[in-house]
């Protein structure tokens, strides 16, 4: 017994210290990010032995962590709107940098009765019919890609009667995996997130007109306690090697960067 | 499989065991063997975590620990962190949640001990701190344990108030049960089940512990 509480004892008071040795910023990533960038960190951390964290949710949500103090360095918004609203209010070093422009697209895991037509026509059809039970989007209220699949769904005059079938994901991730788990019959997800080889094998998607929606400017920025590893990787989002992944996944690049 | 996570929900487990031992053992105690008024509405307020949503404490821990709040702006100029978002802030919202988890196993164990037995040990000349430690610890270790193994794999387990006043912040405040949620929308359902599995083990063995040592302590009520 004396033993096994030691044991607890050592285990608690060993630990933080090797928290203190590593001193890597938490970055706050848009879902949407969830692969380019952890690939871009891995190429970073790899390139300049700097070590860095990522969490990954909804850009609303994070808008609201920061303005509670959560500890993140720098924050990637999938709406530029969030980022200015934080610069307002005080929270950032600056307006930040446009880094890519997102794109949303339709997608339709297999053995689902709805094609996958950017369309939407196919979509207004399966209203008409009664193909389609659940839809998944994310959050219009805090998730940008939410929102901008609302704009797509009202351009295509169907928002009012598919609203009683969506299924509202965190984040869009969380719709994704809605999306794709063959619950719902299919949903409005980001091309990046389609892109990406976990998602390959799980559903064939189209991509929507970009004018049917607002932009989805994504801007990131550094917060007021940014240390110089987040520095490093601010600058490095905007190099070559960072721009090509950003491509790979779908990201449009904004021409103020080149 | 994060083994980061892991070991970051161990230690906040261990913390907050830590915490809620003795601060348990006291509560109960009392609670045991004392009748006062209110002493329901007490025992009440003990057992609410039991029934209160996850998200309404993280609500409320959000609005008392913010940096608009007096306690979190009285912790920021002392620590210079702040609560939310911060391993502190997670274990003091595990206390709080797990208070019934510790206190009520104990509290059983307490009250099986019959009073005639606390009193022959105080005409044998026993101080009542001698009684503590050589009669009722040594009878209600059972309840002890239980309450240590309820509270450590509940916290191990606890998802809704950490993920509303955690962040899930790498390192900080992503405890194992918000990474596999992080791993289930990065679709890495490997790690996601491994580490579902893993839960599900310690689980189930916490759960049989104390079961196992409630058939222990049956005995006792015929002395």
């Amino acid at each position: 017994m004396q033993k096994f509480l030691f044991f607890l004892f050592a285990c608690i008071f060993i630990q933080p210290v090797s928290l203190l040795a590593e001193d890597a910023p938490v970055i706050a990533a848009a879902s949407d990010l969830q692969f380019a960038i952890e690939e871009i960190a891995e190429m970073f951390q790899k390139n300049t032995g700097n070590k860095i964290k990522l969490t990954f949710g909804s850009s609303g949500n994070f808008r609201h962590q920061i303005e509670h103090g959560a500890p993140f360095q720098m924050f990637m918004s999938a709406d530029e709107d969030y980022v200015f609203a934080l610069h307002r209010e005080g929270f950032t070093l600056n307006k930040g940098d446009l880094y890519a422009i997102g794109r949303i697209v339709i997608f339709i895991p297999p053995g689902s009765p709805l094609k996958a037509d950017g369309s939407l026509n196919d979509l207004a059809d399966a209203l008409n019919d009664n193909r389609i039970k659940r839809f998944a989007i994310a959050n219009p209220e805090h998730a940008p890609y939410g929102h901008r699949a609302e704009e797509a769904l009202r351009h295509a005059g169907i928002w009012d009667r598919i609203r009683p079938r969506l299924v509202l994901g965190e984040n869009v991730s969380q719709a994704a995996q809605f999306a794709t788990s063959g619950s719902a019959q299919g949903g409005i997800i980001a091309y990046s997130l389609a892109l990406s080889p976990n998602l390959a094998s799980l559903g064939n998607f189209e991509l929507i007109p970009a004018e049917w929606h607002n932009p989805l400017k994504q801007r990131m920025v550094l917060l007021k306690n940014a240390g110089p590893t987040a520095h490093a990787f601010y600058e490095y989002l905007k190099s070559p090697p960072a721009r090509i992944i950003l491509e790979k996944y779908g990201f449009m690049l904004p021409q103020e960067l080149n | 499989m994060d083994w980061n996570a892991l070991e970051l929900s161990v230690k906040l487990a261990l913390y907050t065991c830590i915490i809620l031992l003795p601060l348990g053992l006291i509560i109960s105690r009392v609670l045991a063997w004392h009748v006062f008024s209110y002493k329901g509405f007490v025992e009440a307020l003990i057992a609410l975590p039991l029934v209160l949503p996850p998200t309404v404490l993280g609500f409320y821990l959000l609005v008392a620990f913010g940096q608009s709040s007096p306690i979190g702006q009285a912790f920021q100029s002392l620590f210079g962190s702040t609560l939310v978002f911060s391993f502190e802030g997670l274990v003091v919202a595990s206390v709080i949640f797990n208070l019934p988890f510790a206190v009520q196993p104990m509290q059983r164990a307490f009250e099986s001990i019959p009073h005639t037995m606390r009193e022959a040990a105080w005409v044998s000349g026993l101080s009542s701190w001698q009684t503590f430690w050589r009669i009722e610890l040594p009878l209600s270790w059972p309840g002890i344990v239980s309450a240590f193994a309820l509270t450590f794999a509940h916290t191990l387990g606890e998802f809704g108030v950490v993920l509303m006043i955690g962040g899930n912040i790498p390192g900080e405040t992503k405890t194992i049960a918000i990474a596999i949620y992080d791993r289930v929308q990065a679709f890495d359902h490997t790690a996601a089940g491994t580490m579902a599995l893993l839960l599900l083990a310690l689980s189930f063995f916490s759960i049989s512990l104390v079961y196992m040592l409630a058939g222990k302590r049956r005995p006792l009520r015929g002395v």
